[in-house]
């Protein structure tokens, strides 16, 4: 993300992917849900569609056979940081591992009619954009995409997207999703703030629901 | 103002509400896996934090441990390597913050969604939390239990809270009697096909009617577990007798205790007059056996029904379902009745429990796992249940008709672990997901009940149950 003038852009290469329900496993194959890490994720998101051969964690990109005809492996959608899909992106299981493949990938907003819930939540934990547009809206950037643009501009400032300064749509965010992704926001140091009032409630509990402590 | 079973819950847990307008909700229970929790531990330590009250957490490895494993097997053991860190790891972790596991090694491990119940960790009106889409299987008990990601599991870890929005409503009412042949997981099966998997996005889903009613813990859990599936990461059900009397049976509560809590446990229930924001209402006589056909749990129809006709269907659908025919490799005018399957696998959170494995028991006593299958593996869902159906005498009954018993875990319900589908193999599955490559890359899955499993089995194919 970089800051142009006083806005928060986002913008660049957009690749589409025209499928409804991309589910999780889609994203990143359980394969590689057994690194321990939170980095590193890249070379294997959308791994069944972009290689053809089976991989590995560990094995990357240069040491597969890619499917040349999927989108992440051309010019210059190899580069994209913006994500053009369906309905019902993001649906499956709760692992943030989808969010890291596009993250580490480069990409920055993902681009849907609908996402999973859980997904949904994700993303802003790890600053990757969610943004819902209407149906009739998403259908109109298919059929625009390629033909007559390849970029995008997303501007966070205004949650407005704009094709070469032409403005295309707007977007609703809950503000305070927006600003974890804009300042990077960590949940844990500001629910500290509340330690006080966490420990008073607990402390009722323990009081009025002994049983839900018990195996103490 | 009168409030639903999810209201309720929520109020009890709400610490907060905060600036963001989210609202900050006390966590009761965690559980934790080798999978999604390395790199919230990892978070911890780096912030210099330990856990917030560390008996609300119990852990164990379930996705990635071998199911072969036989006696005196050890961590040291795994052979896929990168398996073994993650579980190591696990180990690790618990250790260094003296969180309970149940490592690989005890009788009490299993899947996690499994073993929580059946040790009595989950109780009724619990929040419960888990790295895990599948925690709202917890919500049978009445509990507001969710599915949450990495740094949120972090974040109950550091301050025993969540920070969340609040859900809409919606109530499923599922009255009638099934046909004989017809299952929860047929009848929650069915309701996703209804409502599809973005069906119940953005809500709470209670489940409530007569059915519910009548039905086990066990067969209420299977429904809570594929809400997720239905896009809601909350189901639940209200707690009533069915309930009390499991969590008699599990749970390690004194009497004095167990009396208190039935006191609040009878007042989880939505008031008669609660307004729901979607309300849905299901003759579940009217229900056939199901069996998904596609790439997705809502691509599902009767066991007997056509396969959707790519010339009869609208423009909208017609690419998705094109692309999961090709997928699943399914030709025109092809019945699910007319394809070979390749591999079965009765396991999984949704249906590896006792009463799953007595009735695919039941149905296999005496015959014999078709010659056409290649492979069929029994996963139960813990340490337990394979010991109590050990007791009944039940792994006989499976390995003589030709199943492989294994040892428990996640299994080929993701393939994470040695269980997996190659490519192009058709594989009958009791699991929750028939995503691409869930069970392998380019394997095949179709979901279906642990009746309709054995029976194509023995089969080879998808037959009538009734
Ligand atoms: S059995 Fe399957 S769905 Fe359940 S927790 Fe394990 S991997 Fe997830």
């Amino acid at each position: 993300m970089k800051i142009e003038g006083n806005e928060l852009i986002i913008s660049g290469v957009v690749a589409s992917i025209d499928r409804d329900n991309i589910d999780t496993d889609q994203i990143i194959p359980t394969e590689y849900l057994k690194s321990i890490k939170k980095y590193g994720f890249e070379d294997y998101l959308f791994d069944g569609w972009r290689y053809l051969d089976d991989g590995k964690l560990g094995v990357l990109k240069g040491d597969r056979q890619q499917n040349p005809d999927f989108i992440l492996n051309k010019v210059p959608f190899d580069k994209a940081t913006i994500l053009l899909t369906r309905d019902n992106f993001g649906c499956g299981s709760s692992r943030e591992h989808a969010v890291w493949a596009l993250r580490d990938f480069g990409i920055k907003a993902v681009i849907a009619s609908s996402f999973g819930d859980i997904f949904y939540n994700n993303c802003f934990k790890n600053g990757v954009l969610p943004i819902r547009l209407s149906k009739d809206q998403i259908d109109n950037l298919f059929k625009a995409f390629d033909k007559e643009f390849t970029e995008l501009t997303v501007s966070l400032d205004s949650k407005k997207i704009s094709q070469n300064e032409t403005e295309l749509y707007s977007f609703e965010v809950e503000d305070n999703l927006l600003e974890r992704i804009i300042y990077g926001l960590d949940d844990v140091d500001m629910t500290l703030k509340f330690k006080e009032k966490i420990m008073s409630f607990e402390q009722i509990r323990k009081k009025e629901k002994p049983w839900i402590f018990s195996n103490e | 103002m009168p409030k639903t079973l999810y209201d309720k819950l929520w109020e009890e847990h709400h610490i907060t509400t905060l600036e963001s307008s989210e609202s900050l909700l006390y966590i009761d229970r965690q559980y934790l896996h080798e999978v999604t929790s390395p790199q919230a531990f990892e978070g911890l330590t780096k912030k210099g934090l330990t856990p917030w009250r560390l008996n609300a957490n119990i852990a164990t490895p379930d996705h990635n441990v071998p199911t072969e494993r036989g006696k005196s097997f050890q961590t040291e053991n795994i052979l896929d390597e990168i398996s073994k860190i993650q579980v190591v790891e696990l180990d690790k972790n618990c250790n260094k913050f003296g969180i309970k596991q149940f490592d690989i090694t005890s009788v009490n491990q299993g899947i996690v969604h499994v073993i929580g119940p059946e040790l009595g960790y989950t109780l009724p009106g619990m929040t419960i939390v888990c790295g895990d889409s599948h925690t709202s299987t917890h919500g049978a008990f009445g509990c507001l239990a969710m599915g949450i990601g990495t740094s949120e599991v972090e974040h109950v870890l550091a301050t025993q809270t969540l920070k969340v929005s609040k859900l809409k409503n919606m109530n499923v009412r599922f009255n009638g009697n099934p046909q004989s042949g017809v299952t929860s997981k047929d009848i929650v099966l069915y309701l996703i096909g209804k409502i599809g998997t973005a069906g119940g996005n953005g809500h709470a889903i209670e489940f409530s009617g007569s059915y519910i009613e009548s039905i086990s813990m066990e067969a209420r859990m299977t429904i809570c577990n594929m809400s997720i599936e239905a896009g809601a990461k909350v189901g639940l059900i209200a707690p009533d007798a069915t309930t009390i009397e499991y969590v008699k049976n599990h749970s390690q509560l004194s009497e004095e205790e167990f009396d208190s809590a039935c006191i609040h446990w009878s007042k989880l229930i939505s008031d008669t007059e609660a307004v729901f924001d979607k309300e849905i209402e299901i003759d579940v006589s009217l229900i056939k056996p199901q069996v998904t056909w596609g790439t997705s749990p809502e691509m599902v129809i009767d066991f007997d029904e056509d396969i959707p006709d790519l010339n009869n269907i609208e423009a909208e659908n017609k690419r998705n379902i094109e692309l999961a025919k090709q997928y699943m490799g399914i030709e025109e005018n092809q019945k699910l009745t007319d394809l070979k399957f390749d591999k079965v696998f009765i396991g999984s959170c949704t249906n590896s429990r006792i009463e799953d494995l007595r009735e695919v028991a039941k149905a296999v006593d005496g015959k014999s796992v078709s010659d056409t299958i290649v492979e069929a593996i029994v996963v139960p869902g813990s340490g337990l249940v394979k010991e109590q159906a050990e007791s009944e005498g039940l792994d006989i009954i499976f390995q003589k008709a030709g199943f492989i018993w294994r040892d428990p875990g996640c299994s080929m319900c993701l393939g994470m672990n040695p269980d997996q589908l190659k490519p192009y193999e058709r594989c009958a599955s009791t699991s929750n997901r028939n995503f691409e490559g869930r069970q392998g890359n380019l394997g095949r899955t179709h979901l279906m009940s642990p009746l309709m499993a054995a029976l194509t089995a023995v089969n080879g194919r998808v037959v009538d149950p009734s």
